[in-house]
Order: C-alpha cells, then structure tokens, then sequence
C-alpha cells in the first residue's frame, strides 16, 4: 500500500508537470503580447522591448520555462502582470470564496443525487422513475449561464427571496450553489440508480429482505454502502467539471472566487494567473483523484485484497 | 433498420429524434423560413423608448435591444450552432479514434506515451482550457470549433482505447495475424467496425456537449463574434436586459436546453440500443 501510493503519488507530480508544461507553451504560443498590454496603447518600442526584459519574456522559451519551474519548487508562481502581486497572494485571498461554493455545490449535487436515484432504483420501471431520469437528462443538458440567469430571474427578481449577487452570508450562497449543483445532480442521479438497480438485484439483499429487515434499513445499510465507490470516484473527476463551471457561475453573480480572478486575468491577458489558475485547478483533479483511489480501499475492503 | 424500429419503440429516443430532425430542417431552410434578415435593425422593432417588444403578432418571438427579430437571428443561430457542434465534434470524434485505437493496438513505448498523455489531457480543467484558449486566439467561428475539439477528444480516446485493448487480446485478432495479416487489414477490416458502435454514441452526446460548450464560450463573449447570431451570443448580447426583456435570454436559453436534451436522449437509445451489455438498465 504505501508503495503504491508512493507511485501514485508520482504519477501526480507528472502530471502535473505535464500541465504545467502544456499551458506554459500554449500560453505563449499565444498572439496576444504581454508586454505591449501592461504598457498600453501609446507606449514606444523601447518601453515595451523594457518591460519584455524585466518580465523576462525575452529569454528563450526553455529558459522561461525553467525559470518558471524553478519558481514553482519554492512555492512562487510569479507575479501578477496587472495587478503587480504575487500570484499566490492572489489566490490564496480568493480561493476560500470558491472553495466555500464548490463545497455547497458537491453538497446539493449528491444529497439531490442521491435522494433521486435511490427513489428511482426502488420504484424501477414506474412513473417517479421515469420522470426523475427525464428531469436528470433536463439537468444535465442545460446551460449553465441559463439556470443562472433563471434562477435569478425567479428567485432573486420576481420572488425577491435571495441576494442577486454578491458575497458574505448564506443567502448568497444558495443560487450559485445551486446552479453548480444542478448539472451534477443529474449525472449523479443517473449512476447512482443504475448502481443501485445492480446492488438490490444481489441475492445478499434477497437475503436481507428474506429474513425480514425493514426496506429502508436494507436500503440504508445494506445496499447504499456498496453503491458508495462509483460515486467517490466521481466527486474526485467532479472537481475538475467544476473548476470551469465556477468561471461561468462566479461571472454572472460576481462571486469574488478564483473564477472570477481568472476571467479577469483571461481578459487583461495576465498570463502568470492564468497559468496560476489553471495549476491550481489541475492540482485539485488531480488531487480529487488520488483521495478517491487512496479512500476506496478504506471504504471497500474487496479492493484492498488485490 | 433494427436500430430505427427499437428508436421508434421509446417515447423519450422518439422525442429526441422528431426535435433533432426539426431543428436540423429549420436550421437547412432558415433562409426561407426567416420572417425577416438576422441583421435588420428595423425602424418599428424597438419601442417608442427604444425598449426590445415582447413577443407580438407582427414579431412572433419579439426582437432584440438592437430592434432585429428575435425569431430570425435564432433561426439563423440554429446554422451557427450546429454546424459547429457537428464539426467540433467531429473532428473530436475522430482524433479521439485516431489516438485510442493507436494507445491501445501499439505496444511498448508508442501507445504507452499516447495514453499517458491522455491521461495529462483528463486532468486539464476542459471548460477552463477552453476559456483561456478562446479568449486568447482571435474568435471566430473556425476557432471555436477548432478549440472544442481539442478539449472533447479526451473521453472519446479513453473509451475506444479501453475497447480496442480488449479486442486485441481477442482470439480472431490472433487468428488473422496467424494468417499473416498486416498491422492495417486488422485495423481497418477488424478493429474499426467493432468501434463504431461506441464511436456513434458518443458522435451523438458529444454533440450535446459541443453545443452546451459553444454557448458557454459565446455567452461569455469569447466564441462566435456578433453580428453573426448563435445561440450562446443571442443571450450575451440581451443578458443585462434579463430583467426587462427575459424573452431574450430564456427563448434562446429554452432552444438550446431542448436542442442538448434531444442530442442526448438520442445518444443513450444508440447506448442501449447498440450496445447489449447496457441494455434492461434504461
């Protein structure tokens, strides 16, 4: 086991550096010149081949690079071209707002998940199960921005119950919570019933059920923990999905996130952000990974025998 | 002709094809359909105040904040839209072929290196990657597509790589190589048609996702420019009107939601329909 998480853990730091990689080249294969943005419109040649130089944007791309990587080891991810901070200063100062909203939106996606598609592997075939799997297909299939602005239009416009936008209590929470939550919830609905339609068709639950348990505490605590893998799994790859649904949603109800610093930055083209978001993000999938692979064993004894 | 008749047998697979193939007709015959051109800004189209009209007689859906019909711009949308989501898609389609019958037929370091970065692309944020490679490039319509495909082809490799690795270890795969069949007959006559089951389901979900996807980037102002119309740029250009004029956001909003809801609906009968080891779960 720690072997193998010693690999695993390898595997990471590769992939991440793969990222890093791949961003770093593609960020300044780019058109859009750094240099000429931070010194405006009317700046000389001389100033912007000046401010080239300082940023260092006139060494070679493998020097770039490995200066880059190099700051990274220390924990520097560089500094911001427009707002002249240090990166990580940056998104340690919005990364709590984010993580507050992801943390509500795994919340709503797997209770809603969960309640959905147990009812409808229990009602197999009826009429609750056909309506939950069509209102899964419906959530799964609609545009973010659109829910937003939806949500909003009802709940914030007409009915006036909560915030339009903004940020600091619970009330604000709800719609962006709920508007991540939504897509999610579909996907989770969906495998979560197909798991459980394979768990109650298990003569482990015909056994239950024949020496007389109650259905809930067969459902509860005979066949939900077996259907409780697939769905770790999947908050692990989850947080990837969310990492970009947080743009849009942090967007449309200026929520001061990480979504929005990098939507920002995209604009201005602030590229040590970008580069700083997009490593952050791609460490917490590949992060999400690891903990679900690690955890799996811990939640279901078969694996651990292999 | 199977796969028709068991389509038909499903209410929701029907519903998924009647919507896809009239959506797909108005999109080929927007320019007949039209009431008026996409880029008119019409003299009666705005109010007195120079407010977008609701939806009337003379405007069926109502017309935008530049006084153009709303009905039009999102018939000619429809093109927009869905030429890019079969293209990118497409497109995504095939390299995601390409790449996972390679990663899973060669052997040793070639298909090794090829699923390893793979599995690089599976831990991109996709929607960010998109965003920052949009935003960065000069959009277009060809852009768009271009970065949509860049970003979708990963699933697609993940799930045929998986498949062919099964094949190859399959005893008619050894057989035709005992026959001394080349690298190219067995791909092309043996490992291919066995993939194009799953390469049509996600040809179809895919294009659920590319059209979700191309309204995201369109709506945050970084996919298809204005004044051409598709439907993510329809609601960017209307969306701090929602308030006033919500016709703007949520009839474009509503086309796309039913468009990816068709797309999808299709995309698991052909789940279920061509693949047997999915089938009785629907």
């Amino acid at each position: 086991m720690p072997l193998l998480l010693v690999r695993r853990l390898m595997q990471s730091a590769l992939i991440l550096l793969g990222v890093a990689a791949i961003t770093f080249v593609l960020l300044y294969a780019m058109p859009a010149d750094p240099a000429r943005m931070i010194a405006g419109r009317s700046a000389t040649a001389a100033t912007v081949a000046n401010i080239r130089h300082e940023l260092g944007l006139d060494l070679p791309l493998p020097a770039q690079f490995w200066n880059y990587l190099t700051g990274l080891m220390q924990g520097n991810l560089g500094r911001s071209y427009a707002q002249k901070t240090e990166v990580a200063t940056l998104i340690a100062s919005r990364l709590p707002a984010t993580l507050v909203l992801m943390a509500a939106g795994i919340l709503i996606e797997v209770t809603l998940g969960l309640v959905l598609g147990i009812t409808a592997a229990v009602k197999r075939g009826g009429l609750v199960d056909r309506a939950v799997m069509m209102a899964s297909f419906v959530g799964v299939s609609a545009p973010q921005f659109v829910v937003a602005l939806l949500l909003l239009y009802v709940f914030a416009v007409t009915l006036g119950w909560f915030p339009m936008s903004g940020y600091g209590s619970l009330a604000h929470v709800v719609l962006p919570a709920t508007t991540l939550g939504v897509l999610g919830a579909g996907w989770y609905a969906r495998m979560v019933r197909s798991t459980m339609i394979d768990v109650l068709a298990q003569d482990y639950v015909r056994t239950a059920n024949a020496k007389g348990l109650s259905a809930p505490r067969i459902l509860l605590r005979h066949a939900l923990p077996n259907a409780l893998l697939p769905i770790i799994a999947m908050i692990g790859i989850d947080i990837g999905q969310f990492m970009g649904g947080v743009v849009v949603v942090e967007a449309v109800y200026g929520w001061p996130g990480i979504g929005q610093l990098a939507w920002q930055a995209i604009q201005q083209v602030d590229i040590p952000i970008i580069m700083g978001v997009t490593l952050v993000s791609a460490l917490a999938i590949v992060t999400g990974n690891l903990v679900a692979d690690v955890t799996a064993p811990l939640i279901d004894p078969r694996i651990r025998v292999q | 002709m199977r796969v028709l008749r068991e389509m038909l047998a499903r209410p929701s697979a029907l519903f998924g094809l009647v919507v896809v193939g009239v959506v797909l007709l108005l999109a080929v015959a927007a320019p007949l359909l039209a009431p008026y051109s996409p880029d008119e800004q019409m003299f009666d189209g705005l109010s007195l105040e120079g407010a977008p009209l609701p939806p009337s007689a003379q405007f069926l859906l109502g017309t935008d904040t530049l006084g153009r019909d709303l009905l039009s711009r999102l018939l000619f949308g429809a093109r927009t839209s869905l030429l890019i989501g079969l293209v990118a898609n497409g497109a995504a389609v095939l390299i995601g072929l390409f790449v996972g019958t390679m990663a899973g037929y060669l052997r040793g370091w070639p298909g090794n290196l090829l699923m390893r970065f793979t599995d690089l692309m599976m831990a991109f944020p996709a929607l960010l990657l998109a965003i920052v490679l949009a935003a960065l490039l000069r959009p277009s319509l060809w852009i768009v597509a271009l970065v949509i495909a860049l970003v979708n082809w990963v699933q697609v490799a993940r799930i045929v790589f998986t498949e062919t690795r099964s094949l190859v270890e399959r005893d008619f795969i050894l057989a035709e190589r005992s026959l001394g069949a080349g690298h190219a007959r067995i791909l092309v006559h043996h490992i291919l048609p066995h993939l194009m089951p799953a390469a049509i389901v996600w040809g179809t979900l895919g294009i659920a996702t590319t059209v979700l996807l191309e309204a995201t980037l369109s709506f945050l102002g970084i996919g298809v420019q204005p004044p051409q119309p598709s439907w993510g740029n329809i609601i960017f250009e209307s969306q701090s009107y929602f308030q006033s004029a919500p016709w703007l956001v949520f009839i474009p909003g509503a086309v796309i939601l039913l468009t990816a809801l068709s797309f999808n609906l299709l995309g698991d009968a052909l789940r279920d329909i061509l693949d047997p080891t999915q089938r009785g779960r629907g």
